[in-house]
């Protein structure tokens, strides 16, 4: 497990820019979420990251050395599970594409059906399961590739309030398992809170960072926790960055 | 004993799906049937349905012999039609320059007149089966490369940003994804490209050839044989409708997962 980070990331799409000077770090095992106005410019930040789209300026270092897309786990927002394979064989998809020899790569997935609560559905068609065990399936695929860090684009978003609650809570307990080191990124103040050990802000486009909070909390997160007056102070202190980006760091209006 | 009672429905499914089109079929040769014993009508002109299959029956040899090169021709034109289908949509797939270079072509073959064309490949190239063979091709072959283009297109692209994620190169993201998604629509393709091979092979016969349904009917038809013409028609279009049937079964076993995914939607 190694450390990430991000230095001054700049993106513009024609003369659109998306990106301005955007910069992250992550210690291992750190769990770090990312939240901003929607159209911000997140989904560009993991592409960049996921090595889809090449930044116009900036870099991405992973232990200090230049580290490109493979250093990433990508779990896009849509579950993208092929109806043409079964639950296993979707799993297995990042290790065969990697080159794994078929029967390994099953192998290698099968072992975490039993952590992810998908026992017993390997061989099931993806449109047979729930929405929450899509998309446990989709993380599965994407955690099975080992790969540095993972990427997270709003894994929950599509789910009902309760469905996404239970995922939450079997997100923090198997992360605390394996150690992931976690990039999330997400519309849910309370998701980010309560799995976070730090929140990073971002601005209106063009996306730059304009706050970070440290959670503070301790772990095991818990369902309790959500009561607590740290949780809410924290919470108000990311609504409030949200509101008013600008206020710390202003951005200019013209593009 | 799943499987049974899932088949076991499909039948009785598709027997129900299958009575309507029957019954107003039955309607329409009583209909026809009457009409001609009514009016005493001339048998060269209109022939009676049960005169039509009674001929049909006693020159069964004949048609049978004519309905053997037709075969042939429609599986050789739709073989070429196929790979050639295939071989174009793969290269448009991979190279955006082709698709703007070959696309508004492939358009463009279709405006053919294949009436006038026929003829002219006869001249260039006999009685064979090569003219037969680029008819087929030619009515075919776009249904096909254009489905198969489409299906491809239609890949979502965070489909293909998620395999690019994984390290999938083109040939990779093409593979696992875009071929895998596509075959639907290839089988659409499939069964309108199928109809058109029948009927492309009569036609390309009766502008001429040595034997073959279409040659057939051109013969019975200058002969006043109109019961035998109609006769042919009849196998042409079971025919028809044998093979149409055939890509279902064909699809079932290729993409079985298609059938599954729909009946859950």
């Amino acid at each position: 497990m190694r450390e990430i980070r991000v230095e001054h990331l700049g993106k513009t799409f024609g003369t659109l820019p998306v990106l301005s000077d955007v910069s992250l770090r992550a210690a291992p095992g750190e769990f770090v979420s990312i939240i901003g106005p929607s159209g911000c410019g997140k989904s560009t930040l993991f592409n960049v990251l996921a090595g889809l789209v090449a930044p116009d300026s900036g870099r991405v270092l992973v232990d200090g050395a230049p580290a490109g897309g493979s250093a990433f786990g990508y779990m896009p927002q849509k579950d993208l599970l092929f109806p043409w394979r079964t639950v296993l064989d979707n799993a297995a998809l990042g290790l065969e594409v990697a080159g794994m020899r078929r029967r390994a790569a099953r192998a290698k997935a099968q072992a975490l059906f039993e952590p992810f609560g998908l026992a017993g559905f390997e061989r099931a068609r993806p449109s047979q399961l729930s929405g929450g065990m899509r998309q446990r399936a989709a993380l599965l695929r994407t955690v099975v590739q080992d790969r540095e860090v993972l990427l997270l684009d709003e894994p929950f978003g599509a789910l009902d309030s309760l469905t996404r609650t239970g995922m939450q809570e079997w997100l923090e307990k198997v992360r605390a398992r394996y150690g992931w080191t976690v990039l999330l990124i997400t519309h849910d103040i309370r998701e980010a809170v309560f799995l976070s050990d730090r929140v990073v802000v971002l601005g209106p486009r063009p996306a730059r960072v304009c706050r970070e909070v440290e959670v503070g909390l301790p772990r095991p997160r818990e369902a309790g926790m959500v009561g607590w007056p740290r949780l809410h102070a924290v919470e108000a202190e990311l609504l409030d960055a949200l509101r008013g980006p600008g206020r710390t760091d202003p951005v200019p209006t013209t593009r | 004993m799943v499987h049974r009672r899932v088949s076991g429905g499909t039948l009785t499914r598709g027997l129900r799906r299958a009575l309507p089109p029957l019954v107003v079929v039955g309607v329409l040769l009583v209909g026809w049937q009457w009409y001609v014993t009514a009016s005493g009508i001339a048998p060269q002109v209109l022939p009676s349905p049960s005169r039509v299959v009674e001929q049909g029956w006693a020159s069964r040899d004949v048609i049978w012999a004519n309905t053997v090169p037709t075969l042939k021709v429609t599986g050789v034109g739709f073989g070429v039609s196929l790979v050639m289908g295939w071989a174009l949509a793969i290269l448009v797939d991979f190279s955006p320059w082709l698709r703007r270079a070959l696309v508004p072509l492939l358009v463009a073959s279709q405006t053919l007149p294949i009436i006038a064309i026929a003829p002219l490949l006869i001249i260039w190239f006999g009685f064979g089966l090569l003219p037969k063979v680029v008819v087929i091709a030619l009515v075919t072959f776009f249904p096909i490369a254009v489905g198969l283009i489409e299906g491809f297109a239609s890949t979502d692209p965070e489909a293909s940003n998620l395999l690019r994620s994984m390290g999938a190169g083109r040939w990779k993201e093409f593979r696992y994804v875009r071929l895998p998604g596509a075959m639907p629509y290839f089988f659409t393709a499939l069964r309108i490209g199928i109809t058109y091979a029948v009927t492309g092979a009569i036609f390309a016969e009766y502008v001429g050839a040595s034997a073959g349904l279409g040659i057939f009917m051109n013969q019975q038809k200058n002969s006043f044989r109109t019961d035998l013409v109609l006769a042919a028609v009849v196998v042409t279009a079971l025919l028809s409708v044998a093979l149409f049937a055939l890509t279902y079964l064909v699809q079932r076993l290729v993409i079985p997962w298609y059938a599954q995914e729909r009946r859950r939607a």
